[in-house]
């Protein structure tokens, strides 16, 4: 309707919409580079074990089932639930400790005024920088004393002690900015700190609370230093350890459904993603920016 | 650069409220201050701390973890140096991070600057973008980036059509570090929704001046883009450069088991992981991981002082 009336609205209208069109088409272009190894593995534990790496299409001619259901053998006398299980154990502790811990940390850095908290809290971003090879040996060293090697115990311990810098920072800036008058008004009503954290500081951090979650559960899920360090055990196994474990024992024997068990070991991650992307991309942005 | 620069908490100013409660309420706060922190009292003493001091201790010592460390002095780091395989770790390190890391924030910046116009679906693809920094530690893409670079597959037959043969990436000691390095690059959704956010915040008012007088596209990003998201490009630097430094999963997953073939992904990790749980030569690994971090915090403290020249804080901030 513009165009009726100003011919040089048009053409900038029309400069817009091919500006348009390239900019999707070039972002698609990206963006099928940038997923083609997720759909290539989606595609490779339908193909028969000898196509998956000879065979350039991209998804299979005929799919075929063999490669899931072979994998309910298991491996090596362990079904492959129990790595999932191990796993899932893993993390849910994991999440428990975080959300537990650190958010406590962050309430007392945030609002509770006390003496040495400046001090305390450039060491915990001090934590942040430090290479966590320094302590892999000693702590290594601890739990063989203690005998909790082969168990969660000292993969999850850290999460109940607050240790994860990055978690309580998020939460301290997070609860930092939340209305005062909320703690001044609790304080009136004869609310403790006890009080005060649990029913105003805590439900109003939950997007803060809910992005830790869901990056500590996908940290613990993914983890494999950490198993690879503590567990031996194939009983004991997580995810990660167990597909290694098949990679070394049946990896080209039954190399289809090591590529299958890949693919369902990916699945909880993508699933929470999508149904919480805007919580870990806008947990990931603060990150770099508020003060 | 907030993260550091603003690290200690809110400047003390005076308890305006409540002056009456005085030293018994002062001494309160205290306590529940140090109630709320005591998990991270106890994980910082017990977990990080204590750690740290036992580690120094054991990187002069010899120690097997069946018998008492001994004290050695200064052995483990001289025959440090003097290791092939461990000059051979800082060699396949130092590449990974000088090569990885600017790629990775090239492209992050690239693409960042891409998503910040205005465009249906910008969102998705944003969202589509972060995707392998969330799985791309994993295990399973481990083995997704090893089936892609190994021979006859999909990289080493587009090579073989530009007639380079080189019998896929994970088999040639020369290659396989670059497929590393392109599973480091593939994960740079996570800088990028870094610098995405900067962007954001950058005053629209500076460009339509710049407009004004005449200054185009690529002014525009030289004068006014990046002077404004040079703090979050400081960030990323910071982080992704330390990240590097520290790599091994991918390494010890993407190549055998030993982060071959000959050598080519011994990363300083995986050379840390097989002195200390393969051969139980725990004060070599410790002399190890505290030249790490000494590494580490020099290439911090280079960063730190180089902002000065090249990073540009709002006056007006605050």
């Amino acid at each position: 309707m513009t165009s009726a009336t100003s011919p040089a609205l048009h053409t900038a209208n029309e400069r817009r919409r091919t500006g348009s069109i390239a900019w999707h088409v070039g972002a698609l272009a990206l963006l099928a580079v940038v997923l083609y190894p997720v759909i290539w593995v989606v595609g490779a534990s339908f193909k028969p074990s000898k196509d998956i790496i000879a065979s350039l299409d991209l998804l299979p001619t005929k799919p075929v089932w063999a490669n899931f259901s072979g994998l309910a053998d298991g491996i090596s006398g362990i079904s492959i639930s129990s790595f999932f299980w191990n796993s899932l154990m893993y993390a849910v502790l994991a999440v428990v400790g975080v959300v537990l811990s650190s958010s406590l940390t962050a309430y007392a850095f945030a609002k509770i005024r006390f003496a040495g908290r400046n001090l305390l809290f450039t060491l915990m971003i001090g934590t942040l920088l430090l290479p966590y090879h320094v302590l892999l040996i000693p702590q290594y060293v601890l739990f063989r004393n203690l005998e909790l090697t082969d168990t969660l115990v000292p993969l999850v311990a850290g999460k109940f002690l607050a240790t994860e810098a990055f978690f309580v920072f998020l939460m301290v800036q997070f609860m930092r900015g939340l209305p005062r008058e909320l703690d001044e008004a609790a304080k009136l009503d004869g609310c403790g700190h006890l009080r005060t954290y649990w029913s105003i500081a805590l439900p109003l951090s939950r997007p803060a609370l809910i992005t830790s979650a869901i990056f500590t559960f996908i940290n613990a899920w993914n983890d494999f230093m950490g198993p690879l360090i503590y567990l031996n055990t194939p009983d004991k196994y997580t995810v990660s350890l167990g597909l290694m474990m098949f990679r070394d024992q049946e990896g080209i024997s039954n190399y289809g459904s090591m590529i299958a068990m890949s693919l369902v070991a990916l699945v909880p991650v993508i699933a929470f993603f999508m149904a919480f992307q805007r919580y870990l991309i806008d947990g990931m942005a603060t990150s770099g920016l508020k003060g | 650069m907030t993260l550091v620069k603003e690290a200690p908490a809110r400047p003390a100013g005076k308890r305006s409220d409540a002056p009456a409660a005085g030293r018994r309420g002062r001494r309160r706060e205290n306590l529940a201050g140090y109630l709320f922190m005591s998990p991270w009292i106890a994980g910082f003493l017990l977990l990080t701390a204590g750690p740290m001091i036992a580690s120094l201790y054991y990187a002069f010592t010899s120690y097997n973890l069946f018998t008492p460390p001994q004290w050695v002095g200064l052995d483990n780091f001289t025959t440090m140096f003097q290791d092939p395989r461990w000059q051979k770790s800082v060699e396949v390190t130092l590449k990974y991070v000088v090569v990885a890391t600017p790629l990775k924030l090239l492209l992050a910046l690239g693409v960042a600057l891409l998503l910040a116009q205005k465009r249906r679906g910008q969102g998705l693809y944003r969202a589509a973008f972060y995707l392998p920094s969330l799985i791309g530690a994993s295990v399973s893409v481990g083995f997704v980036w090893r089936a892609l670079f190994s021979d006859d597959a999909i990289v080493d037959r587009t090579q073989k059509i530009f007639g380079l043969d080189v019998g896929g990436w994970i088999g040639n000691p020369d290659y396989v570090i670059y497929a590393l390095v392109a599973l480091s690059i593939w994960q740079f959704g996570a800088p990028m929704v870094i610098f995405l956010a900067g962007l954001k915040q950058v005053p629209q008012e500076l460009y339509e001046a710049a407009e004004v007088d005449g200054a185009g596209p690529l002014r525009r990003f030289w004068n006014i883009t990046l002077p404004m998201i040079s703090p979050v490009l400081f960030f990323n630097v910071l982080l992704e450069s330390i990240h590097a430094f520290q790599v091994f999963g991918s390494a010890y997953v993407v190549s055998d088991t030993r982060c071959g073939p000959a050598d080519a992904t011994l990363v300083y990790t995986c050379y840390l992981y097989q002195k200390g749980f393969k051969e139980a030569q725990m004060g070599f690994a410790s002399a190890m991981a505290w030249t790490l971090v000494i590494a580490v915090a020099l290439v911090t403290a280079v960063l730190f002082w180089s902002q000065k020249k090249w990073v540009h804080y709002e006056e007006a901030a605050k």
